[in-house]
């Protein structure tokens, strides 16, 4: 049998993290009451017009940089039209034409084996990066057939990152947005939670043999986790090869992934193939971004993003900082992965690090065996840990010190993790833990037991 | 040129205007056939038009404030059904009949 290539893409989108909306001056939060949230613009009422927000503006640019792309100085804004009930406009506002960003790349890592000790790095070429509005949401009553809805989500700003199918499965287009996440937290562009909607993920997905064109795609929606997102993928790059392989054919369409099931099903009624009718948004002309070089004289400050600016103001990137974080404490690449990937872990190693004089290759293993297993085991983040990283650090000072045992640290670890607000020294104290270092009390004790056990002295001596 | 019964009722799906008798699908060769009076300029190498403002104006950028919102009793006014303060809508977009199912398509063409 020939083998099968399976060639998956993204489309992601990522609520931007800002105060306001896109085009209007309502707020943007997650969970408030129905319709609180909403400007007359918001709700299509006639006679408003949208207003583009500059913060909105300024994250795709961050975003775009931090991706490697080319900021497109001149940008446009276009209608794609479709019915919807939670579109009050009939059109949504988007960049199709010319979108702010577009060719650039961001490189992941994988694992090679389970054991994470070995890592690849790959790269996913970046299409393009566009501005676009949130719809609202649509609760569905099946019982009263009825939607409800909501449009407090209605014309929140979005980035829109397109990903080229230059993925191959599940595990990769996980760690392609995994990473992502971590990018965009890592910015402030947006917050990427998938659980509160703010990163939505789309895939596309299709196979064909080595030498032959692509296959027909099908789009997978309906993903809530970057676990789920693996699933998914490989469950419809399986669908299709069996489905191939059967002598059927994949039809070009929209599947949702079922989580509880763990595959993907045909999408309720997609009336054919969609027209949305693009047109240039008539009421927003098009967006002048400008760089050192570019910047007129006369403008309002307020009125100019400046590219360069806002390159320069960059924070380190999550593979800088691993990298940063490998130098100067001598851990493995892998090491710095798992101290990025949890929140705030990062930052606790380094204050041990600081407090303790053991070294940072040994530190890390009690970061990320004891502490990080613990935290796993109760479900809790790094900021709810109840060993803070002044009481590790002063554990790992008796050990270094010699003051006691490896196992006996273990078990001071474990006590301290019941956060009863005891020092290490004290439990040591406690539960007369520490090494004995005088040489003549040593002595005593040895002499005791050996005097105690008079007979198996005797039998070992014969031998 | 005539347009086909089947873009005549692609149009009117996208669009949901009603093109109603032979009057009106006249009336819309007309236009198509006025708009096409575009092609004959050459445009080769003319950058499209945006506006005819062009480079005099300036996108206005808003600062990041909330300052608009906080109206829900005014918006439901405006909505015929409600429960609670969510607008009620059907179930899903109701589906214009099909070209084949429609009596009235066309009437008195």
């Amino acid at each position: 049998l020939a083998p099968w290539v399976p060639v998956v893409g993204l489309e992601i989108h990522a609520q931007i993290s800002s105060n306001s909306k896109l085009f209007s001056g309502s707020q943007v939060q997650f969970a408030a009451p129905p319709n609180s949230l909403v400007s007359f613009f918001d709700a299509s009422l006639p006679g408003t017009l949208p207003v583009l927000n500059r913060r909105c503006v300024e994250a795709a640019v961050m975003t775009g940089l931090a991706l490697n792309c080319s900021i497109n100085k001149k940008s446009l804004f276009d209608r794609k039209h479709y019915f919807y009930a939670d579109l009050p406009a009939g059109y949504q506002i988007t960049q199709q034409r010319v979108p702010i960003a577009v060719n650039g790349c961001l490189s992941y890592s994988l694992c090679i084996d389970s054991k994470m000790s070995q890592m690849v790095t790959k790269t996913v070429r970046i299409k393009q990066i566009q501005l676009e509005q949130d719809s609202g949401k649509s609760l569905h009553d099946d019982t009263r057939s009825q939607t409800l809805v909501d449009l407090n989500r209605a014309g929140v700003g979005l980035m829109e990152v397109v990903m080229e199918p230059d993925m191959c499965c599940g595990e990769e287009a996980a760690a392609a947005v995994r990473e992502l996440q971590l990018i965009l937290q890592t910015l402030g562009s947006s917050q990427a939670v998938m659980a509160e909607g703010q990163l939505r993920v789309d895939a596309n997905v299709s196979v064909h043999h080595p030498g032959e064109p692509y296959g027909v795609r099908t789009e997978v929606k309906n993903i809530n986790s970057i676990r789920f997102l693996a699933k998914a993928i490989d469950y419809e790059i399986q669908r299709q090869i069996e489905e191939l392989e059967n002598g059927g054919t994949i039809l070009n369409e929209t599947r949702a992934f079922d989580s509880k099931l763990g595959c993907t099903v045909p999408m309720r009624d997609k009336e054919g193939k969609q027209d949305y009718r693009f047109m240039p948004e008539p009421n927003l002309p098009p967006l002048i971004l400008y760089d050192t070089k570019s910047l007129p004289a006369n403008m309002n400050h307020q009125q100019v993003i400046n590219i360069d600016w806002i390159h320069e103001r960059l924070p380190d990137l999550p593979s800088v900082k691993r990298k940063k974080l490998v130098e100067k404490y001598g851990i493995l690449p892998e090491h710095s992965f798992t101290l990025l990937n949890e929140d705030g872990l990062a930052e606790f190693f380094e204050s041990v690090v600081k407090r303790t004089q053991m070294k940072p290759k040994k530190v890390i293993g009690w970061i990320l065996n004891d502490l990080l297993s613990y935290l796993k085991q109760h479900s809790l983040t790094v900021k709810e840990s109840p060993v803070s990283s002044f009481l590790l650090g002063d554990l790992l000072n008796l050990l270094e010190k010699k003051e006691i045992s490896s196992t006996a640290a273990k078990q001071v670890f474990a006590e301290l993790w019941k956060g009863e607000g005891k020092t290490p020294l004290e439990i040591v104290k406690e539960q007369k833990l520490g090494l004995l270092q005088d040489q003549k009390e040593l002595e005593q004790i040895c002499q005791a037991v050996i005097d105690g056990q008079e007979n198996e002295v005797i039998m070992m001596m014969l031998g | 040129q005539k347009v086909s019964v089947e873009v005549l009722d692609h149009l009117e799906h996208l669009a949901l205007v009603d093109f109603r008798d032979s009057e009106g699908v006249e009336r819309l060769h007309k236009a198509i056939q006025f708009a096409d009076q575009l092609h004959e300029v050459n445009t080769d190498g003319v950058e499209p038009m945006d506006s005819v403002l062009e480079d005099r104006w300036c996108l206005y950028l808003r600062e990041d404030d909330v300052t608009e919102g906080n109206c829900t009793k005014e918006l439901l006014e405006n909505a015929r059904e409600k429960v609670e303060e969510y607008f009620v809508a059907p179930p899903g977009n109701i589906p214009l009949p099909k070209l084949e199912e429609r009596e009235t398509f066309l009437q008195g063409s």
